[in-house]
Parts: C-alpha cells; sequence; structure tokens
C-alpha cells in the first residue's frame, strides 16, 4: 500500500448522499475458460454520473459491459439497476442502452429509422414518437439527415445516430464501448466535449469503456481503472491521477518517472530513499506508515512535478541532476527525456513559450517539492 | 477533350476484347439451348399427326387445349406443390443455414458439406429410398407402429405428402447455400443492437435478419421453386397417378401419347409461369429494403 502527503485529494465518495445508486455491481465474477476475465468486480455509479471504465485491451472491461447490458452473464456475483437485480432479465428488457463501437447501425433503415427503432418496439405511440426523435436529432444536431441511410453518413454522423439511438430510449444507464474509438484524433476531440455536454445537459447516466486515458480524464466523473480482470482502484480522474495506488495505475494513467530503490534512515517527517542504481544519490521522501527501513520500494513521479533549472536550486533537498538526452518539440509545450543516474530516463515538460530551450548534452538540475512523488511497495 | 475520348476507345476496346472471353459459352448456349427452345415453340404452334408424327400447320389450337379444366387442376397442384416445398425448404433452411454461419468458422466448411453430401448419390437412387422408407410396411410405418403412436400404417407412399416430402429432401440445399452465405455476411452486432433496442427475438428477425438477408432469401426460394415446378421423377415415383405434376404432363404428352405439339405448349406455359415468379420475387425484393418502411 502507498501512503501519500500533500497533494490535493478529492475525497472519492464526494456526494454519497440519500439517493441509491442507479448501477449497483456486486462482486460479478467472469470465467473464460480457466481465465478470469472479470474477477470480482464491484462498482456503483450514481445517477447523472459519468463513470468509465478505463484499461488496456483485454483488461475485462468490454465484457462487464457486456454483462450489464445481458449479453454475457455472470458466472457468480450480481448486477443491480435501480435496486433491481437483472440476472433473470434479458437485454431487450434492461432499462440500459448500449452504444457499440461499430456503431451497429441498421444499415436497411433510415437515420430516422433507426433513432426510432428503440420507441417503436416498445410501442410509443407514432405521434410521440416523431416528436422525441425529432428531439434527440436536434440534441446531436442531425437535424436534416433523418432520410439518409447510415452508408451515406460521415463517421462523425454515424457516431451520432448511435449516439441518438440509445438517447431517445431514456435509459436509466446509456454505456459506451469505446464510443470514440473510431474516429480519427480531431473529431475526436470534438466529440468528446460534446459527448460531456450531451450528458450534462440530459441528465444522463453513462458507464463508458475505453483505453484511452486522456478521453477518461476529460469526460469522466469517476474513473475505475482495469487490469487483468480486477479493478485496482476507483476515483475521480485527478484522485488516480494523483494518487494511483499501484504502479500499474500510475503507469496506465500519464507517464510515470519511477526509480527503484530501498527505504533508509527515518527522518523528521519522511524516509531516505536510497535509489538502487548507485550514481543516483539518496534523497528524502514521504513514506507515511510501512516504510520500514531495508523495504523495497518504487518512488515515481510525474513529468509535469519537475522543474528543470541549469543552477542548483537553493534550499532543496529534493533534487537531482540529469542530461538531456533528446528533446521533442510539440507545440504548445516541449517533452525531455532526461538521463539519470545510469540507466533511467525521465520525462519533464516546459511549455512551448520558454526562450531559452534546453539542447540534448545539457546537464539540468531537475527539483521538486517534498511531497510531490509517490511511493510503492513491494 | 481529345484525352477523354482516347480513354473511351481504349475501355471500349477493352471491354471488347474480353467480350472474346465469353463467345465459347454464348455459341455453346445459342447451340444447344436457343436453337431447341425455338424449335418447341414452334412445335408447339403445330398439331399431331395421326401416328405421333407433328404436322407443320399453325395452329392455337395446343394452347386452347391447355384451357381444359383437367390440364387447369394440374398447373394449379403443381403450383401449389412447388409453393409448399419452397414454404418448407425455408422454415427448415432458415434455421439450419443461421445455425451453421453462426458456428465456429472452422467447422462451417463441415457443415456446408454435409449440406451438400445428399448430391454425391444419384437423385433417383435416393428417391428410390424414399420409396422404401414411405412404403406401406416401410421403416417410418415400422418405427411409428413400434413407437405406439399408430396403430395402423399410414398411407404415405403415392400421396401428395410424399411428393410434397421428396421435393423437401432434394431441394432443402438449393435454399441453405444462399441462406448460408446472406446470414454469414451479416454483423451480429446488429441482432445485439436489435435486442438492446427492446427488440424481442421475434422482432429481431423480423425487423433486422430477414430484411438484410433478403437477398438470400430470394435466391433461396428461386432455386428451389424452379426445379419444384418442373420436376417430374419425384411426382412419378413417389406421387403416382394422383399427384401428376407439370413435369410429368410433358413427359407423358412427349412419349406416351406422342403428342409434341400439346408438350411443348405445356412447356411454354411452365416457362411463363416460372418467369412470372422470378420476376415477382425481385419485385419483392427491390421494393425498399425492408419491411420497416416509412415511419
Amino acid at each position: 500500500m502507498a501512503t501519500f502527503s500533500t497533494s490535493p485529494v478529492i475525497a472519492s465518495d464526494q456526494s454519497l448522499s440519500s439517493a441509491s445508486p442507479t448501477i449497483d455491481i456486486r462482486a460479478i465474477v467472469r470465467n473464460h475458460g480457466s481465465v478470469a476475465a472479470v474477477d470480482h468486480v464491484s462498482f456503483q455509479v450514481r445517477r447523472g454520473e459519468f463513470f468509465s471504465i478505463l484499461g488496456p485491451s483485454g483488461a475485462g472491461k468490454t465484457s462487464v459491459l457486456r454483462i450489464v447490458a445481458g449479453f454475457e452473464d455472470p458466472d457468480a456475483g450480481d448486477v443491480l439497476i435501480d435496486g433491481r437485480s437483472m440476472l433473470d432479465v434479458p437485454p431487450n428488457r434492461r432499462p440500459v442502452n448500449l452504444v457499440f463501437q461499430s456503431y451497429a447501425l441498421f444499415p436497411h433503415l433510415t437515420v430516422f429509422e433507426n433513432v426510432a427503432f428503440g420507441l417503436k418496439m416498445r410501442r410509443v405511440p407514432t405521434a410521440l414518437i416523431d416528436e422525441q426523435v425529432r428531439q434527440t436529432l436536434t440534441m446531436v444536431k442531425l437535424v436534416g439527415k433523418e432520410g439518409r441511410k447510415p452508408a451515406q453518413l460521415s463517421g462523425g454522423e454515424q457516431q451520432r445516430v448511435a449516439l441518438a439511438r440509445a438517447l431517445v430510449n431514456k435509459p436509466a444507464v446509456v454505456l459506451l464501448d469505446e464510443p470514440l474509438a473510431a474516429l480519427d484524433q480531431q473529431l475526436r476531440q470534438a466529440m468528446q466535449v460534446e459527448l460531456k455536454s450531451i450528458q450534462e445537459q440530459a441528465g444522463l447516466t453513462c458507464v463508458c469503456v475505453t483505453h484511452h486515458q486522456e478521453e477518461a480524464m476529460m469526460m469522466s466523473d469517476r474513473i475505475a481503472v482495469m487490469h487483468q480482470g480486477r479493478m485496482w482502484q476507483v476515483g475521480t480522474p485527478r484522485e488516480v491521477y494523483e494518487n494511483p495506488r499501484t504502479l500499474f495505475v500510475s503507469r496506465f494513467l500519464g507517464v510515470s518517472n519511477e526509480l527503484p530503490g530501498r527505504v533508509g534512515e527515518a527522518m523528521e517527517d519522511a524516509h531516505l530513499l536510497q535509489p538502487a542504481d548507485d550514481r543516483v544519490p539518496a534523497f528524502p521522501v514521504r513514506m507515511g506508515s510501512g516504510a520500514s527501513p531495508g523495504r523495497s520500494v518504487t518512488w515515481s513521479i510525474r513529468p509535469e512535478r519537475l522543474r528543470m533549472s541549469r543552477e542548483r536550486p537553493v534550499n532543496s533537498d529534493s533534487m537531482l541532476t540529469g542530461v538531456i538526452e533528446k528533446v521533442l518539440f510539440a507545440g504548445s509545450e516541449t517533452k525531455y527525456l532526461i538521463r539519470v543516474g545510469h540507466e533511467t530516463l525521465w520525462e519533464a515538460r516546459t511549455t512551448g513559450a520558454v526562450q531559452l530551450p534546453y539542447a540534448p548534452g545539457d546537464p539540468v538540475f531537475l527539483h521538486w517539492a517534498l511531497g510531490d512523488g509517490r511511493v510503492f511497495f513491494e | 477533350m481529345p484525352s477523354d475520348d482516347v480513354s473511351h476507345t481504349s475501355v471500349a476496346q477493352d471491354s471488347c476484347r474480353s467480350c472474346w472471353l465469353a463467345a465459347p459459352g454464348l455459341l455453346w448456349l445459342a447451340l444447344f439451348f436457343l436453337v431447341p427452345l425455338g424449335l418447341v415453340f414452334t412445335i408447339s404452334f403445330a398439331s399431331r399427326g395421326t401416328y405421333g408424327g407433328i404436322v407443320w400447320e399453325f395452329t392455337w389450337a395446343n394452347y386452347v387445349d391447355l384451357l381444359h379444366p383437367l390440364y387447369g387442376k394440374i398447373l394449379a397442384q403443381s403450383l401449389w406443390y412447388a409453393t409448399l416445398t419452397t414454404a418448407i425448404c425455408f422454415l427448415l433452411g432458415f434455421p439450419l443455414a443461421y445455425v451453421i454461419a453462426r458456428s465456429p468458422a472452422r467447422w462451417q466448411p463441415v457443415l456446408l458439406l454435409l449440406v451438400m453430401l445428399p448430391f454425391w448419390t444419384n437423385f433417383l437412387v435416393r428417391t428410390y429410398a424414399w420409396m422404401i422408407l414411405l412404403r406401406h410396411d416401410g421403416l417410418t410405418n415400422n418405427v411409428l407402429l413400434a413407437l405406439g403412436l399408430i396403430t395402423e400404417p399410414l398411407e404415405l407412399l403415392y400421396t401428395p405428402t410424399a411428393v410434397v416430402i421428396g421435393l423437401v429432401y432434394g431441394y432443402l440445399p438449393f435454399m441453405v447455400l444462399p441462406l448460408y452465405v446472406a446470414v454469414e455476411r451479416l454483423d451480429p452486432v446488429l441482432v445485439e443492437a436489435a435486442w438492446d433496442l427492446y427488440a424481442s427475438r421475434w422482432a429481431v428477425l423480423t425487423r433486422v435478419v430477414m430484411p438484410l438477408t433478403m437477398p438470400g432469401i430470394v435466391g433461396g426460394c428461386i432455386l428451389v421453386f424452379i426445379p419444384s415446378i418442373g420436376s417430374f421423377i419425384t411426382p412419378d415415383l413417389l406421387g403416382g397417378a394422383r399427384s401428376m405434376m407439370i413435369g410429368n404432363l410433358i413427359q407423358h404428352e412427349y412419349l406416351v401419347v406422342r403428342d409434341w405439339p400439346l408438350g411443348s405448349a405445356v412447356s411454354f406455359v411452365l416457362m411463363a409461369i416460372v418467369m412470372a415468379a422470378v420476376v415477382l420475387y425481385y419485385r419483392q425484393a427491390s421494393r425498399g429494403d425492408g419491411p420497416l418502411e416509412g415511419r
């Protein structure tokens, strides 16, 4: 277990109010052969919340989504939606709608008919269908395209139809399976903003599966990090980013500059970290309880917490020296790969506005605040 | 636009060059299909000589003769058997094709081979086998008697039922293959999407699966209907005298009565029916893309 210090942690259950959760997943297990694709996963999603399940491919996140939608049955555990167990309820009777990764639009139906499909199946009166479909198409900005077939639409438009087809039913939960993965980078960023604003505007409860950490952080109220069938951490984007509970979470959410070593002698409010690389001098790190001298740890710090300077910073023990190895100019910011000690390569960043950029081969001082790094015990 | 012209000519030359590739096939069809067809068409307006020869005198008499209720009955009967056969083949073939198309990829060739397996044996032999199965003291009756499901042997052979059983058996593979191709192309995620959008299993089938596999359905139905309506071995061997079909009539006129002109006229009526059926099917299929038309 890791312990942390000064970073601005937002309590994970900021609004555990009186309302019961819309989705309550209780220790679901799903075995594929001898492998547990989903291994005792539990989480709750509140009404109006945008909840993302983030993980690499093969993490089991799509299985979780399919279990909630009803396409797969869990081998153990329970799925509750609005307090009711869904285990015996087939997909067509669950109050959830899935937005498929491939959109799965019906090619033989027009945009209007695609969006109207769910209402029609529930035998909503025609006049009402007409009204609700038009409302939803307005919301996703597809007015004027009602008569088109999916093949006549661009990728972004198809994505909107897929979204509208789910939204129009006003489900208790909208399930999103890699909703933006098929779009190109620019469209994707625009849709992130739009999807988020539609979600807020309509007060939707969303469960979104993605492997794209930036997307998850920007759109979600809370993120669950999943890996090898298990959920490793659930929290707000800032929380999982700033206070990752495991090295995997730290690495998966952005860049993790790491230094393995051992716990050294205790100091006033910290311990010395004795790096495994003997060319790197020891420095103080806040470790909290569990820090017994000699114990193996990995220390990690985010690139944006590292400050760079050409002169030795005064009054700072939290400091290392390094040599610039690579300069990666990315417009708004510049990334530097810096060799620290023998075999460690770290990443640091400056804004693109810096007047005198560093060049490969330049020596540099890296420093940070005492509480900026995170310690992971082994 | 001279450059356009140049490209035009070269395309035309290309297509003309490839035209020649079709020549052997076209020649074959012209010699052995169109010429005999023309001959039959001509004969259908001639009349029968006293000893079964052809008298070359133009007459409408053969077609007028066909208006006789007896022929009408045979025609209606043929249409009914063929329609029934097509319907049963569809009901049996669609689930079969669906299961094959959705089974693991490495099993699919094996399953398709099993569907095709009957073709490895001569059709006549297989139809005789059905006679053995369906006859009074045949396997079917013996099994049903042994199971106590019936107390007396059923009259199966030489009935319309036997004809339809034989036709369904014979032409089911023609239904399964095009349906398999169509279902195999259907993205399974569309089925899930429909199911997720509150469609019952029946609605998934009728609103999504069937509209999207319509080309295969039409193809299968045509492939079953055409040989069914023209068949003569099956009704001859399994149907007996009461279940005469149009094919038997043609055979009868040509070989037994030796009235070639009348037989030719019947052949042309049959062709007209088949053409009408095909046109009807295509119309049905191309009218919109499915039943969820309008809003």
